[in-house]
């Protein structure tokens, strides 16, 4: 047959001469010792994740076993659990209590906003529409950190749009007895404890929206068929398929706005109350009362948190379905 | 007697294409039923829309009498074995076989047993403790039949449930599957792309192309008598002969089907029959598969183990019994 001769080449080798050059012979090389690739592709982050990400982490923890003296301000290079022991002053425990507390409902708020929205992405939007819930997750990102805050402090504010909108909707009753309130209350929004919720809400959704989404695509559509076929009405589906196999997806995103929340000193600075967050007190302890030490010891009590929250969030099984 | 599952004049249309064509189906109760079909011919959407993962655009499906159109999949005492086995993968295979009675609110302690027998039943007993994700394909397979099989359901679903199972392992749960059919008595419906698969296991077989129905009937019915060009070609790679090719053998009009094994293949050259070359040959084990040149025309001859095999290029005779050559309808 004439149409294969073409296809057919006698004299062509077996195998073909190496190419030329260092490049050559490092493709030979690579291909040879896929480890070795491994390695030098490694090295650099694992140089500065180890040395200046974790090194630096360790003189901070080791600064808080350091402290201060009272008289000259200087730092005594000694080991000392005397800051600790100031760290856990009433005053200072009322701080890491309302950062945590806030932290807790930031990340309860978020996950609670950002299921609904992934759950639509991740099921139903496809093609453009699927871009567009990207670019709209990801917009708020590109623009500034803290022209977002103060985008939202003139929202909240008492001459702002959200009051003159609630006041056209005849509901401006209802945001004054919320602002009557303890503790969440205050002379307006942006000036309440609720204010810095609702900006700490917003700054982190996209990262736990994210998150979410890519645990939901990942469940496939039989799953959930399988479960209707097998008598649970949606709800039970939810329940019993959905939310477990997305669970990994929530705790990811949690990670982020409770780490997120815990070490923000900023959004409490500009929208709230003057009750300090733990931002704040590393900020103004490391800052103008040059207290390292102390600074470092509240530094602490984030890392703590976070190691007993995966705790927790490991045995309640969150990271099962991985 | 009421129809286990009845279709009429169902389609189910995804925009311009015609998944499901106006088709009309009875399986009749305890019936182990086959839908055969190339991929994309509606097989698949057919089995959907009886378990209710699909509505249909028009016509009407009633199961055991009961009209199903809008009654979601939770309502229908219907269960489906899924391709990909669909287990779950955060729970144990004993909490995956209870499912069903879990959502029916049956007590826990039941609801045990009831998942153990049934796991018994599939051949893995004590095996409940552990994840999907430890068991084989066949392990799984298993327990995608016993959960499904939990709730009794009145008919139970299958699609091409042994698709992905090696051909050891599928032959074996052929001869299971059937077996466990026969002693249940539950209707199952089962989707393939394998005509061996449909013919073996199937008590009747329905042949889809194109989101219609070519034909429904028994195995034997099936393969011996196709009713059109596809269905013979499909089932089985028979020889489809022209009506010319009919027309001089054996004096009628229309397309014929003529089976490989029913052509006897002479190296004597000097036998009555057609003239022939051979093109290609093929050892397939229980047989030889012979590409034969015949007039033009290109026909398929499966030759016995033990009969002297011809060597490619020889030149042979063939002939035929006079009952062996089909003739279908006249059609396109």
């Amino acid at each position: 047959m004439s149409d294969t001769v073409a296809l057919t080449d006698r004299s062509a080798p077996a195998v073909l001469t190496a190419r030329n050059g260092v490049l050559g012979a490092l493709s030979d090389l690579f291909w040879r010792k896929p480890k070795l690739l491994l390695f030098l592709m490694l090295l650099p982050p694992v140089l500065w994740l180890g040395i200046v990400y974790l090194g630096s982490l360790f003189a901070l923890l080791l600064q808080s076993f350091f402290s201060i003296d009272e008289y000259s301000g200087m730092i005594k290079r000694e080991f000392t659990l005397k800051t600790y022991g100031e760290l856990l002053q009433p005053s200072n425990l009322d701080i890491m209590i309302r950062t945590v507390v806030m932290a807790t409902l930031v990340t309860i708020a978020s996950a609670v906003v950002a299921f609904p929205i992934a759950y639509y992405a991740a099921r139903y939007a496809r093609g453009k529409w699927k871009a567009l819930f990207y670019l709209g997750i990801m917009l708020p990102l590109w623009s500034s950190y803290l022209v977002k805050i103060y985008a939202w402090k003139l929202i909240l504010a008492k001459e702002g749009i959200l009051n003159w909108a609630l006041a056209k909707l005849h509901l401006t009753g209802l945001l004054e007895a919320w602002l009557a309130l303890p503790i969440v209350g205050g002379n307006s929004l942006s000036v309440s404890s609720t204010g810095t919720f609702i900006v700490f809400v917003y700054v982190w959704l996209p990262f736990m929206i994210l998150p979410i989404q890519a645990s939901l695509e990942r469940i496939p559509v039989s799953l959930i068929e399988a479960s209707a076929d097998l008598g649970a009405s949606p709800t039970r589906s939810f329940w019993n398929v959905i939310f477990p196999l997305a669970l990994p997806g929530v705790a990811a995103g949690s990670i982020f706005t409770f780490s997120l929340t815990l070490g923000d000193y900023i959004i409490p600075k500009i929208i709230g109350t003057s009750h300090l967050f733990i931002g704040q007190a590393v900020y103004a302890h490391q800052g103008t009362a040059g207290n390292i030490p102390l600074a470092a010891a509240f530094t602490v009590v984030p890392i703590v948190v976070m190691g007993l929250y995966l705790w927790m969030a490991k045995r309640m099984g969150a990271f099962d379905a991985i | 007697m009421i129809a286990a599952v009845s279709f009429e004049n169902v389609s189910r249309h995804f925009g311009s294409v015609k998944a499901v064509d106006s088709v009309d189906l009875e399986v009749q109760p305890g019936e182990f039923f086959a839908m055969l079909g190339p991929s994309g011919s509606g097989k698949t959407t057919c089995l959907r829309l009886i378990a209710g993962f699909e509505h249909p655009t028009a016509g009407a499906i009633s199961i055991f009498g009961e009209r199903a159109e809008g009654v979601p999949p939770y309502r229908r005492n219907v269960n489906t074995v899924f391709q990909d086995y669909a287990l779950f993968p955060h729970m144990n295979v004993l909490d995956n076989v209870a499912y069903g009675l879990k959502v029916k609110g049956v007590s826990k302690t039941e609801r045990i047993r009831t998942a153990e027998d049934a796991l018994a039943l599939v051949r893995l007993p004590g095996y409940g403790t552990r994840k999907p994700g430890q068991l084989s394909g066949g392990q799984r397979q298993r327990v995608a039949l016993a959960r499904a099989l939990i709730n009794r359901p009145k008919v139970l679903l299958l699609d091409e449930p042994l698709g992905a199972l090696d051909l050891k392992l599928r032959e074996n749960m052929q001869e299971e599957l059937k077996a466990l059919q026969k002693s249940l008595g539950i209707t199952f419906i089962f989707v393939t792309h394998d005509q061996g698969e449909a013919l073996s296991m199937a008590d009747r077989v329905a042949v889809f192309n194109d989101g219609r129905i070519m034909q429904v009937g028994t195995p034997q019915d099936i393969y011996t008598r196709p009713a059109s060009r596809f269905v013979a070609d499909f089932v089985g790679s028979s020889n489809v002969v022209p009506p010319d090719f009919v027309k001089r053998h054996c004096q009628r009009d229309g397309w014929g089907s003529l089976r490989p094994e029913a052509i006897r293949v002479s190296t004597q050259a000097n036998g009555t029959g057609i003239p022939a070359r051979v093109v290609s040959v093929s050892y397939i084990g229980a047989a030889t598969r012979l590409g034969l040149d015949a007039e033009g025309l290109r026909l398929h001859a499966t030759v016995p183990a033990g009969v002297t095999v011809p060597e490619r290029g020889a030149d042979v005779v063939l002939s035929f019994g006079a009952n062996a050559l089909h003739v279908m309808e006249a059609d396109a």
